[in-house]
């Protein structure tokens, strides 16, 4: 490790004797990054940010929510009306989640594409999958809290899904309610959640970007960085990159936030919640509605919470699954075709979920769940046997499209 | 060394596996004894669980009515059947069933039929109680949220309901006064 040369006296006094600075230095200046890397490497920072905002704009909700069952939907109310800027703060809240889901999931849909999950970077994928998880407990234990009617019944059908376990289901879902249904207690315990699982979240990011600078970030043609030729340092390089990206993101966000804040949301909770009539339609919010109709596809109540989380749970062993060596799907023809097939499945599920379980949509659902297993399971592991990959570039600076030798790589890191 | 010292040695590393051993075993107790509490915490408390009963006055409840009362924060369904319903729920053959229950398991007078009005899918409350509310394939309920149907009986017969809707513990205190829990 080069040895970061501070001048100010001050914070070379505090780096001797806690080398924060150094470390700032080595991780977010002098960083080596792989100088390839197209704008879906922006997602990760943004992600960050999202969090970032949430968890301010959440403390400062919490400072004017009272987590009653007979206020909480008035102090919402109040949230939006009266306290000062109030509205603006909740509107935030409210679609920076869908936000934070947008940019997780293109995220992943990158990683997908570009390998991202493949040895070295395993637990950098598995630590990922867990902020996946960890993201839609507090989600959806926040959209209980404002305590109308899809509040309400959203946090019944969900926790009615542990009822499915064989024995103890029963009893973990009182346990779970802290009574016979979703009542005051559940509404406090769900608000406690609610604010510690975002500094949970933290504490797994962390994690994600220690195994991610481990290594580095993976590049767009999927191959190891050779040296610092194929590096750049990643500021100012791609301090600019991250914060342009930042800024279109911004734009659609404040676009989302004050001319249709609600769109992403339903009607039916600015209704109280009512514990005597369900809602005709219950729709969970869109980020949730793939895995919703995978649930609903399955014809067998345990069978359908079971591929529910099954859906989520493959993704864990993704880096086990794909038995390919070749990272992007750049150089993986048919790999690429069944990619966007995938991407085309996870966006029809998301519709289908959304729909009434009745009719043609129940058999969409089927053949849309089955292909979700069917790409993960047995197409993943199976592909490697019958694809002829493309051939793989020498290094990044020099792709093999080029006509150039290893050679002339040589001769190009002279130059500069 | 001598075999002396070698067997006091063993003897030794035999004591602190011991120790190490039943040092674990202890703080694992008291772990999960101090985990107990803050676990079972979560499980109804007290006063949730000493829920008052309710009683119900069925006196102005005209056949084919029903009505709907709230029972531990839970709706129940009180519905006066017509003798075709009971007819109807007394026929069917519980052979093909998923849930099989006769008719007359399931009420203490045929002409009320009393059921936790929560569907035993995901807990949704079925429609049927309003007189426009779609009744289902069966007749009795359905569940709009993912399509369960029940019969006049309150029996699963159609949807991804595993169990018949529950039916709570009661009790005719008179012909027409139930007291439910």
């Amino acid at each position: 490790m080069s040895k970061a040369k501070f001048k100010n006296p001050v914070v070379k006094w505090i780096d001797h004797r806690l080398p924060i600075f150094s470390f700032m230095d080595h991780e977010l200046n002098h960083y080596p990054t792989p100088k390839n890397l197209n704008y879906f490497w922006n997602f990760g920072s943004l992600a960050g940010i999202a969090l970032v905002t949430m968890i301010i704009t959440g403390i400062v909700l919490s400072m004017n929510y009272t987590a009653h069952v007979d206020y909480a939907f008035d102090s919402v109310e109040r949230i939006m009306r009266d306290v000062n800027h109030g509205w603006l703060i909740r509107y935030i809240h409210m679609n920076g989640a869908s936000f934070f889901f947008i940019v997780v999931y293109i995220h992943i849909f990158r990683g997908l594409y570009y390998g991202s999950y493949k040895a070295p970077r395993e637990l950098l994928w598995i630590l990922g999958v867990l902020i996946l998880l960890l993201m839609m407990a507090t989600a959806f234990m926040g959209y209980v809290l404002p305590w109308g009617q899809m509040s309400f019944w959203g946090a019944t059908v969900i926790t009615n899904l542990f009822s499915a376990i064989p024995l103890v289901g029963e009893s973990i879902v009182t346990w779970l309610w802290g009574g016979f249904s979703v009542d005051n207690s559940t509404l406090n315990r769900f608000f406690s959640l609610h604010f510690v699982l975002p500094f949970v979240i933290v504490g797994v990011v962390i994690l994600h970007l220690v195994a991610l600078h481990r290594f580095g970030s993976n590049n767009p043609i999927g191959i190891d960085v050779k040296g610092t030729q194929d590096t750049l340092p990643f500021n100012p390089y791609y301090t600019i990159k991250d914060l342009f990206g930042l800024g279109v993101f911004l734009t659609i966000f404040a676009a989302a936030v004050f001319f249709f804040p609600n769109f992403m949301g339903h009607p039916d909770n600015y209704i109280e919640a009512n514990p005597m009539v369900t809602p005709a339609h219950i729709v969970p919010e869109w980020y949730f509605l793939p895995f919703y109709a995978i649930l609903r596809a399955i014809p067998d109540k345990l069978g359908g919470v079971l591929f529910m989380f099954g859906s989520i749970a493959v993704l864990f062993v993704i880096p086990w699954l794909d038995r390919s060596s070749v990272r992007s799907s750049q150089f993986r023809p048919i790999f690429k075709i069944f990619f966007w097939i995938l991407l085309a499945d996870c966006v029809l599920l998301g519709y289908l979920g959304a729909m009434p379980a009745e009719g043609i949509y129940v058999i969409l659902s089927r053949i849309a769940t089955a292909y979700y297993f069917f790409h993960f399971l047995i197409l993943f592991p199976l592909l490697p046997y019958i694809e002829k990959t493309k051939p793989l570039p020498i290094s990044i600076s020099e792709p093999v499209l080029s006509g150039s030798s290893p050679a002339s790589a040589f001769a190009f890191r002279e130059k500069k | 060394m001598s075999t002396k010292t070698k067997n006091k040695n063993n003897k030794d590393e035999g004591k602190r596996d011991f120790l190490v051993v039943s040092t674990y075993a202890m703080a694992g107790i008291g772990a999960a004894s101090f985990a107990w509490p803050l676990i079972d915490q979560m499980n109804p408390a007290a006063d949730t669980l000493a829920l008052a009963s309710t009683e119900i006055d069925l006196s102005s409840l005209e056949e084919g009515q029903a009505i709907t009362v709230k029972w531990r924060g839970k709706p129940v369904f009180v519905r006066h059947r017509t003798a075709e319903e009971i007819k109807n729920a007394q026929e069917a053959s519980i052979d093909d069933m998923r849930d099989p229950e006769k008719d007359s398991d399931r009420v203490t007078n045929e002409k009320y039929i009393v059921l936790v009005g929560v569907c035993t899918h995901l807990g949704c409350v079925p429609l049927g109680q309003k007189s426009g509310d779609v009744k289902g394939q069966y007749g009795g309920w359905f569940c709009p949220c993912h399509g369960s149907h029940y019969d006049h009986s309150g029996r699963i017969r159609k949807g991804p309901a595993p169990t018949n809707l529950a039916v709570p513990s009661y009790e005719f205190l008179s012909d027409t006064l139930i007291k439910i829990g």
